[in-house]
């Protein structure tokens, strides 16, 4: 579904990813773990299209179609799809109102007919209570007023409502509590299906022991520097990173 | 272009014309310029009773005695009065007995306004007084609100129908010799509308007028009154638009409104006038007083959605006379490329226990410059009154400007006034978020500005919000930067 080669990509003038290589199969779960700094939210910024980010060398392709010539728009309606590390606030838009502009952008990228409002109805109640999120959330404005814990939960939320073929989770279960963690962790794990894919780039390990990897790569400076299955995970939380480091 | 005073006078020699213009101007149209003989010929050509002539010019005569104001944050170069036409009506300026008799042509332009007449009357249940240049040409549901006693049409048929309402509320709440520009409406304005509830009726519909700016380099010179009596109720709309001009058109209008004891009047606009083009070549100058007075326990409502004219100079105010009344201003105002308005409200509180609300929503793109100018005057006698005020600007581009000049003068101290501004630029993380959901950039601009205008939005009527939403995301096409 995705194959990454020899990615390189500065952000100002820094380099950060210094030649990262990988593959990503439908019906597979990859989470990317590193230090800070190495990268991992560089890479998610990448592929979603974020201004900013310089590609100088490598390619990505995306089930045939090249994502680096894409907009970033066209990326999410080919079924890219970012949950932020920062959820954005955006006061005064309801978050249904704005799933159904996207939703409906989607669709029209498609050329499937917009979806009525009532299907769209039924879809926010069955997806909110797959997140537990509460109903009345989804009808606030985006992130507006949210806490922590709700803003990922929405993020997933979003997941769900639009259904992408890839999913690349930014440090997701940064600042959530153990219930939240569990709740969002269960939001994906029923979102998989043999058809898509996910990306969970995390600093630590414990979202891994909710949802359960297939591979588990490392990513230090700038590039893939050990790629193995979820007990590598489990390896890292014991040693550190400068394992790692001390490997490389 | 130039037609002078000179060449008009010689024009006058050659056309007898003593006898009041009555021929020979082409379509209608008086010469350029502005003197006692323009005004006596409008007047004339509007078949005016004595009373309503001798207003224009004792305005008139104000009026040269007057300097254009200059104390507004805005620049452009003043207009030449006598380079414009003060007066001008279509050819074919015959009422229409039914819509089929209106001319296509004017459908068609209607149709490029959006409004299609037939949809409105159906759909909506609109009411339309629709005015193109100056001379009313379709008045509709006229019978079914004559039933309810209400009055709705032209001003120039009010003066003909109704002289003695006319006659007791005009100028009762804009005076002739107000400003520059109202004393300027006042001597030479042809037409515009009359509204009048009686006492305890609750209107309905939606009274909407839409008014248009036609021929060019014709100023547009309107006058709206509306009077709500003792305990009644009205909704009323007025949407502009007008089509591209390469020079600037100078429109001043005037607009009352009177609400009587317990009555409430609900004003909202969605102005939409040529602003200029990318370089702020053209536009329509829009220099308009409104005001209303309100009774006892009255309230008054402005809304507006300003997204169009090169200069925008327009302070929605309310005189809160009676106890116990209400005023409130809720606003949005769009300015991109080399746009300026300066907008806001005044909120004058005279009787005890009055309430005011203002809530405005600036947004500057471009090179553009927006300013909020509000003043909030609590009188000694009025006791207990409150305002709130809250102001915000949301920039769209780094060369943008916004401003907010609030004045307060509070001579009471049981007053409790209350006022908070923000102002914020665009956040590209915003609009990274919406890209990143499939969602485009313009769309993406058009749902981050309804969101920050919705308190303003939701005070209009449904069908209008509808348009107001659409018009935001127009004005606002390729601004971000």
């Amino acid at each position: 579904m995705l194959s990454i080669k020899n990615l390189h990509a500065k952000v100002e003038d820094h380099d950060i990813l210094k030649g990262l290589n990988l593959d990503v199969k439908a019906g597979e779960v990859h989470a990317i773990m590193g230090p800070n700094g190495a990268g991992k939210s560089t890479l998610a910024s990448v592929l979603a299209g974020k201004d900013g980010y310089e590609v100088t060398e490598g390619s990505v392709d995306f089930d045939g179609i090249d994502l680096l010539e894409l907009d970033t728009e066209d990326r999410a309606k080919e079924g890219l799809f970012l949950a932020f590390q920062y959820p954005v606030e955006i006061p005064g838009v309801s978050n249904v109102n704005f799933l159904r502009t996207a939703l409906n952008e989607i669709r029209e990228y498609r050329k499937e007919d917009p979806i009525s409002a009532k299907d769209f109805m039924a879809r926010v109640r069955e997806k909110s209570a797959l997140v537990e999120l509460d109903p009345k959330l989804a009808s606030r404005a985006v992130n507006e007023g949210f806490s922590g814990g709700e803003k990922k939960r929405n993020e997933i939320f979003q997941m769900a409502m639009l259904e992408p073929k890839l999913a690349i989770l930014d440090e997701t279960d940064s600042g959530l509590d153990i219930d939240a963690l569990r709740i969002v962790a269960n939001g994906v794990n029923k979102l998989k299906t043999k058809d898509n894919a996910v990306i969970i780039i995390t600093h630590y390990q414990r979202l891994l022991d909710y949802i359960i990897p297939d591979f588990v790569h490392v990513l230090a400076d700038g590039k893939i520097v050990k790629s193995g299955t979820k007990e590598l995970a489990l390896e890292l939380e014991e040693k550190g990173y400068d394992w790692i480091h001390e490997k490389a | 272009m130039g037609y002078t005073e000179e060449e008009l006078a010689k024009d006058l020699e050659n056309q007898e014309y003593k006898f009041g213009f009555t021929s020979n101007f082409e379509s209608d149209k008086a010469p350029n310029g502005i003197n006692e003989d323009i005004i006596r010929f409008i007047s004339a050509k509007k078949e005016e009773p004595e009373w309503l002539l001798a207003y224009r010019l004792k305005a008139f005569e104000h009026w040269k005695t007057m300097t254009e104001p200059e104390w507004a944050h805005i620049h452009y170069e003043k207009p030449t009065f006598q380079d414009i036409c003060y007066y001008s009506a279509p050819k074919q300026s015959k009422k229409y007995e039914s819509w089929d008799d209106v001319d296509p042509e004017m459908k068609e332009t209607m149709k490029k306004l959006g409004i299609s007449m037939e949809e409105q009357q159906r759909l909506t249940g609109t009411a339309v007084d629709f005015v193109i240049d100056s001379v009313s040409v379709a008045t509709s549901f006229k019978a079914k609100l004559s039933e309810l006693g209400i009055i709705f049409c032209s001003f120039s048929e009010a003066v003909q129908e109704h002289p003695e309402l006319v006659k007791k509320y005009m100028g009762s709440v804009v005076p002739a010799t107000d400003n520059f520009y109202a004393a300027l409406n006042s001597a030479v304005f042809t037409d515009g509308s009359f509204c009048y509830i009686p006492k305890g009726v609750r209107c309905p519909m939606e009274l909407s007028t839409y008014f248009r700016i036609n021929e060019g380099g014709t100023g547009q010179f309107e006058r709206t009154l509306v009077v709500a009596d003792k305990g009644s109720f009205v909704s009323y709309l007025e949407g502009c638009t007008a089509p591209m001009r390469d020079e600037n058109q100078l429109h001043a209008a005037v607009v009352e409104l009177v609400a009587l004891d317990d009555a409430e009047i609900k004003y909202s606009t969605v102005q939409n006038w040529y602003p200029g083009d990318k370089n702020g070549k053209g536009g329509v100058f829009n220099f308009v007083t409104k005001r209303g007075i309100c009774e006892r326990n009255a309230k008054i409502s402005w809304t507006q959605v300003e997204t169009g004219s090169a200069v925008t100079w327009k302070y929605p105010s309310c005189i809160l006379k009676g106890d116990n009344s209400i005023g409130e201003f809720y606003s949005v105002a769009v300015t991109n490329n080399y746009q300026q308005a300066d907008t806001g409200t005044k909120m004058i509180h005279l009787g005890k226990n009055t309430k005011s609300t203002i809530i405005s929503k600036g947004i500057s793109a471009g090179h553009s410059h927006n300013s909020y100018r509000g003043l909030v005057q609590i009188s000694a006698n009025a006791d207990n009154a409150r305002n709130f005020s809250q102001c915000d600007s949301l920039l769209m581009s780094d060369r943008s400007g916004a401003h907010t000049f609030p004045y307060i003068e509070c001579k009471n101290n049981t007053a409790k006034i209350e006022h908070e501004a923000t102002t914020s630029k665009i956040g590209e993380d915003q609009i990274f978020y919406c890209l990143q959901r499939g969602i485009s950039e313009e769309k993406a601009i058009g749902l981050i500005v309804n969101g920050y205008c919705k308190e303003v939005l939701n005070q209009l009527p449904m069908e209008f919000a509808v348009e107001a939403q659409k018009l935001l995301e127009i004005s606002l096409e390729n601004s971000v930067g």
